[in-house]
């Protein structure tokens, strides 16, 4: 059962080609990750995915549903959430309002529900201590685990995270991967990354992008011994 | 020791809550505009009536400008509207007051949403110019049927067309009074919305447009309900501007009334709920203190120069206190609304 597919995805920007005839599936439940050289169109992939970047050509279906011609936001409020690869977060509003905001499209209920679903992400996030402290205040890692709350707090079917690890210390990485390995009992994950050693430990599955297509996919496993995969990415290290 | 546990204790349970110290400002500042009508002189009290309906219009701007983020240039428009739609209805429908007022209302709430479905398909510098040129339309719109608005001369609203609910509105005290429930009502009013979870939203939009929309909030009906919002406020505030005052004219509609809220608000402290009143009454006093000055030490024909005075305490402000007033106070006490 997919939870989300697409159908020849593409994507032409004014002559470059940075996502050709993609066919993708993701099964619900499933951790996969997508990986691929610099350049290889993952950005642009999920961007697609999420509405975030309009296609050029080919369809996107996200519950069953042909979801290519809506907007980014109702696809949000289908079920799916989304963290950017350049953190992006509320800088000048305190870390609870940020997840505030993200909790409260999603529960229409009392502040009290709200602050309660905030404070239960925040202590997912190892940010329960930052509270009242403003977003723009934070260092690099805790912003970024801050917008992963964000997605958290939106309790979305389908969580894409563009590059999630990108500059958080070991320890902060370890609690990433833990942090996954819980969410995906209940969650649909995505999750573009570099750090092959993320990719082993919380992947299911892996599909790799090269030059807008795709090039392999399989298990971790499987990936690590597929020769084309070697030379176009894991070579080039 | 024990005054440090108090203070710790102290510390911890603030004596008032964050919402009940905000309600208490917002109460606080009406019943003091209240008691200053008997405390003060008649000429600043008359001011301050004129001050507190410009404050409305100031608010009305700021839910746009301060808490959107949307940076119009022509909400002379909505205030005309509401001017016109008023005055004109009262002059050449035989209708009583109250029904001239709605009239003033709706005509403010229509031009708002014409003009934000149209404006908001752009963003940015793209925005202010469309507002500009819908508000340039709008003044010409006013000359282009001078034989009933009577142009920039204007035509005063008869003192019997100003009762209501059997308060004579020429008559200074009943003036005053209206103007400060039109700008307690309108004041509670956008403390109550921004604190709400739409006023939240629009925040976020302000603050980060593209992280609000992969939230899953929708960017275009929030701005458009902002704008109608701040087009309906500014609407009240030119109705109530023509029905204390008598009169409605051109000038009302012309430019300088877009560029006049901008500067309230941008003086007083942008999104912030006290930052319209602060601006507005500094900012009218700014202007009454430097035409005296220019009056006074210069020759009649130099008498304009209070622009130039103005124009320079303004360059001072924003060099100095670029958050406006209510800006500076905020750094000092975070909770300020
Ligand atoms: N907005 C854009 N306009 C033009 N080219 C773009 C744009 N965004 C990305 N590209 C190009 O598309 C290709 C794929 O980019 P991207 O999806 O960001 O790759 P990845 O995320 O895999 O590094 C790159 O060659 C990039 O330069
Ligand atoms: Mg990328």
């Amino acid at each position: 059962m997919s939870l989300i597919s697409t159908r020849g995805l593409s994507k032409n920007y004014a002559g470059l080609q940075a996502v050709s005839n993609v066919d993708f599936n993701l099964p619900e439940g499933q951790v996969r990750a997508l990986i691929g050289p610099n350049g290889a169109g993952k950005t642009t992939f999920v961007g697609m995915l999420s509405g975030r970047i309009k296609s050029s050509s080919g369809s996107v279906i996200f519950s069953e549903k042909d979801i290519t011609k809506l907007p980014a936001h109702k696809r949000m409020t289908m079920g799916m959430a989304y963290t950017f690869q350049i953190t992006s977060v509320f800088s000048k509003l305190s870390v609870h309002e940020n997840v505030a905001l993200a909790a409260r499209r999603v529960i229409r209920d009392k502040p009290s529900v709200v602050n309660a679903k905030v404070t239960s992400v925040l202590e997912k996030v190892y940010l329960a201590d930052r509270y009242d402290q403003i977003a723009g205040d934070l260092s690099y890692g805790h912003q970024r685990l801050l917008e992963i709350g964000m997605g958290l707090a939106q309790s979305p079917k389908l969580f894409i995270l563009d590059e999630p690890t990108q500059g958080l210390s070991a320890t902060e990485v370890e609690g990433f991967i833990e942090l996954i390995r819980v969410l995906s009992e209940n969650t649909t994950i995505l999750l573009i990354e570099h750090n092959m050693d993320v990719v082993m430990k919380a992947a299911h599955y892996i599909t790799v992008l090269n030059f807008g297509e795709i090039l392999a996919e399989g298990t971790p496993d499987e990936i690590r011994a597929n020769q084309s995969v070697q030379t176009a990415y894991l070579g080039s290290h | 020791m024990s005054q440090l546990t108090e203070s710790a204790a102290g510390f911890q349970k603030p004596l008032l809550s964050q919402g009940s110290r905000s309600i208490l400002l917002h109460v606080g500042i009406v019943i003091l505009l209240f008691l200053l009508y008997f405390a003060l002189p008649v000429y600043h009290s008359g001011n301050l009536a004129r001050i507190l309906v410009l404050a409305v219009f100031a608010m009305g701007y700021n839910v746009l400008f301060g808490y959107t983020g949307l940076l119009s240039l022509g909400h002379a428009l909505f205030f005309a509207s509401g001017m016109y739609g008023f005055g004109l209805a009262i002059q050449f429908i035989d209708v009583v007051p109250i029904v001239a007022i709605i009239i003033g209302l709706l005509s403010a709430v229509v031009v708002s949403v014409v003009v934000g479905i149209l404006a908001l398909r752009t963003t940015g510098v793209a925005f202010m110019i469309v507002t500009l040129m819908f508000a340039q339309a709008g003044y010409l719109t006013v000359l282009l049927f001078g034989e009933y608005t009577r142009g920039d001369e204007g035509f005063n609203i008869h003192r019997s067309d100003r009762v209501l609910f059997g308060f004579d509105l020429s008559q200074a005290t009943n003036r005053y009074f209206c103007a400060l429930i039109l700008f307690a009502i309108c004041f509670f009013l956008t403390a109550w919305l921004v604190h709400s979870r739409f006023g939240k939203t629009l925040v976020a939009i302000r603050e980060n447009e593209e992280r609000a929309r992969m939230l899953g909030y929708d960017i275009q009906r929030h701005k458009l309900i902002a704008v109608i919002i701040s087009g309906a406020l500014s609407g009240a505030a030119g109705v109530a501007y023509a029905l204390l005052f008598g009169y409605a004219g051109a000038s009302f509609a012309a430019v300088q009334y877009s560029i006049l809220p901008l500067l309230y608000v941008l003086l007083g402290g942008a999104g912030t709920t006290i930052g319209p009143l602060i601006g507005t009454v500094f900012m009218f006093y700014l202007i009454d203190l430097s035409s005296d000055l220019a009056s006074a030490y210069l020759s009649s024909e130099f008498a304009s120069a209070y622009m130039l005075i103005a124009g320079i305490v303004l360059i001072l402000l924003t060099l100095f206190a670029p958050q406006g007033f209510a800006g500076l106070l905020r750094s000092k006490c975070k909770w300020l609304p």
